[in-house]
Parts: structure tokens; sequence; C-alpha cells
């Protein structure tokens, strides 16, 4: 191993993927706008409140006032009051495009100091389930809250509701370790499936083995720049997830070897592909065939504790899922023991494809 | 391994299966000459060549390229020799300066880069990406590739296939060039006309033998016919000059006569005018190297070998 010689070649093979727009566009262009649609879409979902158009009837009496400042202090609503004059509530929501409304009825007041039952009428829109949920819960918890009140009664059990790790996450923060992951898949899986298959149909490999740059040393200086690639990926979608949308997470030293086994696994994986295939087209259909189910199923986007059992276990055999778990491990969780684990299974994969595709990819033939 | 041999061969065989490509050939090429190894598609001509850049194991024989064994010391003959491929191509996106500075690096060498893209004529396309190359610009690159590591020994593999004449012409002083320099020249080219202007020395491989051998004049006069005139004129001249003992040949409406002698010239002309028959044109003809490729390569589709094939053919 000359490493005068992977030097050379580093900056020869940079250069020529940077001029290559697809393939700069897939490394660092596509996961930075993957974050901000993904980013902007999803993440308020933590805290967001579900809209509640109120039709107060009770005319501004203390009670009904009592009873929509309670509702409002479960942070689960977000209230708008109409004038009575709008009339049918359940027409207004329909003529306004509005999922959720209450009807606070006239009496309500004197019903409540005469401890006579009274009826609070909850329009939801059954095709917002959540948001029918979350009002329905809302409602719920504020009249019982002051039903409690009114029987003399105190709270004992109050839970509180706060997320993993005892900080205010938001789904941003997951998003952010499966987007890295996504970008240490995608850009050397596709573009090592070209190479690997191009450069075998135009000779290039042969071209190489011409010159004294032994296929060691031609596939450290790949390797290394992926690493890099990975690397600044990352920094830019952690940087990008702080700043516009304020994640809670950081490159730490437990996320860093991820984005060094990850790439050599995956330019492994990528090199294997397109040196099995007889056609470029070929590679490129192997290559996806590979590709595509890895980066959905793999908790990329979506965390894979929402998938069935089944999807479960296919989730486990795919390669990237060990490389997010370990990212989220070790960048949301803090549980260096699991990032360990996926490290370990992700590093004996990387080694066992890094030896198979360097024995499957020849630069000279027998 | 003599010390004015570039390369020597001796009972190389290549074999896939029951497939014989390359089926013991033997030849030697001498240091400073421009050898060229011409055949047909298939013929084992490209086998050969990667056998002897070290890119392809043998299956037995002998093979000294600069004295080493191209596939075991492939690591000592890769800094001695320059080699244009086939159809050569390069990274897309890298320009021929950074192609050659590339190659400087990776050979560990202080190339000249500006000298070099101005002796292919390659100067004013010096920053431009490989991929708006022209085919002949590209095939210029390769040589000035094949020339970072300043080789002792050079395979063309038909450096100008595809080329315009302009181009071709542009390439064959580039080697004529290398040639002067002392380094020796190991062409394969599907061109016989380049091959007669550029060779000192020639093999012709057909079915993975050797079946000619020796300076272009050497084959020409060996395989080729003996010289003749053409004449285009009635095609009942044909009957006079025969019953004058004359060979005579159609040949795409005109008559082809053997001569014998420089004499039978004059005996011919002189029947021509004799007779009162309408006549256009004549010419004297002699065979090129292609009309002599085109008979040895065709009289083995049959499975016959030339009647004066050298030895090494017929073992």
């Amino acid at each position: 191993m000359n490493l005068r010689r992977v030097a050379t070649y580093f900056p020869a093979f940079a250069r020529g993927y940077l001029r290559n727009p697809l393939g700069l566009f897939m490394s660092l262009i596509f996961p930075v706008i993957l974050i901000l649609i993904f980013g902007a879409v999803f993440s308020n979902s933590g805290t967001s409140q579900v809209p509640l158009t109120v039709e107060n009837l009770d005319h501004g009496s203390a009670a009904s006032i009592d009873f929509l400042q309670a509702l409002n202090a479960t942070g689960a609503v977000a209230i708008t009051v109409v004038s009575p004059d709008v009339g049918n509530l359940s027409t207004y929501l329909a003529h306004h495009s509005l999922s959720a409304g209450l009807v606070i009825p006239a009496g309500f007041a004197a019903d409540v100091a005469n401890r006579t039952p009274v009826h609070l009428l909850v329009f939801t829109n059954p095709a917002s389930g959540s948001e029918a949920g979350i009002v329905e819960g809302a409602v719920e918890g504020a009249a019982n809250g002051l039903n409690l009140h009114l029987a003399g009664g105190t709270d004992v059990v109050i839970p509180q509701f706060l997320n993993v790790g005892s900080t205010v996450y938001t789904y941003i923060d997951y998003l952010v370790p499966g987007l890295i992951g996504f970008s240490v898949l995608v850009s050397p899986m596709f573009s090592m499936v070209n190479i690997s298959s191009t450069w075998k149909r135009d000779k290039l490999f042969r071209q190489l083995s011409l010159t004294p740059l032994s296929r060691a040393e031609w596939l450290t200086a790949t390797f290394l720049w992926y690493v890099a690639i990975a690397t600044l990926s990352a920094g830019l979608l952690i940087g990008i997830g702080r700043l516009v949308f304020g994640a809670h997470v950081t490159l730490t030293l437990l996320a860093l070897p991820f984005l060094v086994v990850g790439p050599i696994l995956f330019v492994s994986l990528g090199l294997l592909a397109g040196s099995v295939s007889n056609t470029p087209e070929s590679a490129g259909v192997i290559g996806n065939i590979i590709t595509f189910p890895m980066m959905f199923l793999s908790g990329t986007f979506f965390p894979v504790s929402l998938f069935p059992p089944w999807l479960v276990t296919v989730a486990h055999v795919l390669p990237l899922y060990y490389v997010i778990d370990g990212l989220n491990a070790a960048m949301v969780f803090d549980n260096p023991p699991a990032v360990y684990i996926d490290l370990l299974v992700v590093s004996v994969l990387a080694v066992v494809l890094a030896v198979v595709a360097a024995r499957a990819f020849r630069w000279r033939e027998d | 391994m003599s010390t004015s041999a570039s390369v020597e061969v001796s009972k190389l065989l290549k074999a896939y299966g029951s497939l014989r490509a390359v089926d013991g050939i033997d030849f030697v090429v001498p240091t400073g000459e421009v050898f060229s190894f011409l055949g047909p598609n298939g013929a084992g001509k490209t086998t050969t060549v990667e056998i002897l850049e070290g890119l392809r194991r043998r299956t037995g024989g002998e093979v000294r390229v600069l004295g080493l064994d191209p596939w075991t010391q492939m690591d000592r003959l890769r800094t001695r020799i320059g080699v244009i491929p086939q159809d050569f191509h390069f990274f897309p996106k890298l320009t021929p300066l950074e192609a050659i500075r590339l190659y400087a690096g990776l050979f560990d060498v202080k190339a000249d880069a500006a000298g070099l893209l101005a002796r292919v004529e390659l100067t004013d396309k010096a920053d431009a990406r490989f991929d708006t190359l022209s085919g002949g610009q590209r095939q210029k690159l390769g040589v000035a590739l094949a020339l970072v590591n300043d080789p002792e020994l050079c395979f063309l593999d038909e450096p100008t296939t595809g080329l315009d004449p302009r181009a071709r012409r542009s390439i064959w002083e580039v080697i004529r060039n290398l040639r002067r320099e002392g380094r020796t020249i190991f062409l394969t080219t599907h061109y016989l006309d380049e091959a007669q202007q550029l060779s000192d020395r020639i093999a012709i491989i057909n079915q993975g033998r050797i079946i000619a051998t020796g300076s272009p004049d050497e084959i020409i006069s060996r395989y080729g016919r003996t010289e003749r005139l053409r004449v285009v004129a009635e095609p009942a001249l044909a009957d006079r000059l025969a019953a004058l003992g004359f060979t005579v040949e159609r040949d795409n409406g005109a008559l082809e006569v053997e001569l014998r002698s420089k004499a039978d010239a004059l005996r011919i002309l002189e029947t021509i005018v004799n007779s009162g028959l309408a006549w256009e044109s004549f010419s004297t003809r002699t065979d090129t190297l292609e009309d002599v490729f085109i008979r040895l390569v065709g009289r083995l589709e049959d499975g016959s070998l030339p009647a004066s094939t050298p030895p090494e053919a017929r073992a």
C-alpha cells in the first residue's frame, strides 16, 4: 500500500465526482432537500395544537370562561371563539373547512351551579382521526377536572408527559440520523454500482491497472472519498436540523464510526453489485433492487417501531437498519451499549462485503 | 532474452476450454522497430496483445517483454511500457492536463504536461473535459498518457480506428516520432495501408496462428501476385490476349493481364492497338498489403494454408 499514490488518486477521483451533477445531487443536495421537506412538514408535530372552534351560547358566563381556560390549559387545542350569531356550528365548520368544534350550551353556568347534568356538543371530522382524538381527549380532560372540582375532590395521580430521554424531542431529532443513514447508503451505492459497471465497460479499470496504482490503493482512496462525503453530508444535515428546525442532535464521538464503516459497507455492496453484472443497465436494476427497499424499510423516514412485526423482521436483515439504529442510539438516546452492538454488526458486514467485493472485481483477467 | 529484442514470444498458447484463441505462435519484435500485428476480428490479436501487456494470463508457452514475464513481473514491467488501448476511454470529467498530472503522480515521475500535450497537438484542449473531446482528441490523449512514464515499448491497439483521415495522419506522425526516438512500437490495426506505411515488420495472425511474417515488402513479394497491366477495353480483347499465352482476369469491368516481364507490357499494348478494338485506359498494378492480407485470410476460410506459409504456422 503506497499512501502517496492514494493521495495522488484521491483528488482526481473527487474532482471527477464533484463535476458530475448527478453524483453531487444524490450525495449532498438530495438529503438537504429531504430534510427541508420532511422537517417543514413534521418538525412541529410534537407540540402543534389542534384548532378548535368554540361557540359559547352561555354569553360569557364565569363558568363557561373557567371551562375554556381549563381547556386551553391542556395545550392540546388552539381555541377560536365565534359569535353565537353564526347559528348551527356544524354548518359553520363545514362552510369554513374546519374539523373540530365545541358548543357550550345556554344555561351552562346555571346548570353547573345547580349540579344539573349539562351536555357539551363536540364536533370532529372522522377523516382527521388523530385530531379528533386530541380534541375529544382535551374536552374530556377539562370536563373531568371541572367535575372533580365540583365534587370537592383533589388530584392525586398526576401524569406528566415527557419525551423519551427526558428532553423535549420532536420528529426532526429522529429524522436527522435517519437522513444521515440515507446519505451513507445512497451516495456510495448508486455511484459505485454505476462506476463498477461503466468503468468495466469502458475498460477504465484496465487503464488504471496499467499504472502503478494497485486495487487496494484504489479501494482505499474510494473508501476515503465516501467517508468524506458522508461526514460532509452529516455536517450539513445536523447544521440544517439545528439551525432551521431546532433539532437536538450533535455529531457525537459515538456516531462517528458509523460515518466510516457505513460508507465502506455500501461502497463494497455497490462494487459487488456492479461487478457481478454484465451491463450497466443490469447493474442499475440490481442496485435499485438492493437500495430502495433498504431506503424505506430501515427507519430512514419512519420509525421501525411503527412497522408490523413481519416488516420489523425484514428491517432487521437490512444493513442500513443497524447504521440508523446506531446513529439514533448515539445521537438521540445516548445509549452506548446499543451503539456498540449496532457498530459491531455494521463493522462485520463491512469487512465481509469489502473482502467479497475486492475478490469479485478485477484489474486483470485470467 | 536477446538484448536486441523487445518482445519474444515462443509457442504462446491461450485456451478457453477447448477453444484455442492463440494456438502456439512464435514471433520476435526487434528493439526500435514498429511491429504491426494484423488479423481479422477474432483471430487472436487482442488476446495476444493483452497477454504481452500483462492483462491476461497465458495458458502455455513463453513470453518475454523487455526481458520480463508480463504476468508475474507486471509491477516491474508497467513502468517501462506505455499502452493505448483500443477505443481509449478516460474519466469523463477530467481534463487532459489533469489526466497527465494524475499519471505523473501515479508513476512518480516529473512529466512535462504542456510538452506532452504539444507533442500530440492537444495544447488547445488542455483544460477541456474528456467527455467533450472528439474521437481523435481522445486517442491523442491516450498517446500522451502512454508516454508519461517515458516508455521503452509502446503498445498501440488500433489507435486510429474511427478517426477521420486528418486525425489518422496526425497519429501516424506521432508514431513515426516515437520510432525516431528509438522506442519500440507494437501496433495492431485494421488499416492495412497504415501498417504498410508505418511498419518495419509485420505478423499476420488468423485463427490463432501466425500465417505470415516479414517486412511489408517481403510479405507482398512472397504472397502477392506479379505485376499486372490493367486495361479498360472491350471484353473480346481478353480472348486475343489469352490466345497469345497471357493470363487474363476480369476485374470490375477491366482486364488484368499478368506481366512476366517488362517486355510483356509492350506486346500487350501492341496487340491492343493492332486489334482495332476500342479501349479507354491502361495502367500497371502491383498488390498492396491489403490485397495480400485478403488473399491470405480469404484462402484460409476453407481451412487450407497458403503455399508459402512459414513453418511455425504449420506446427
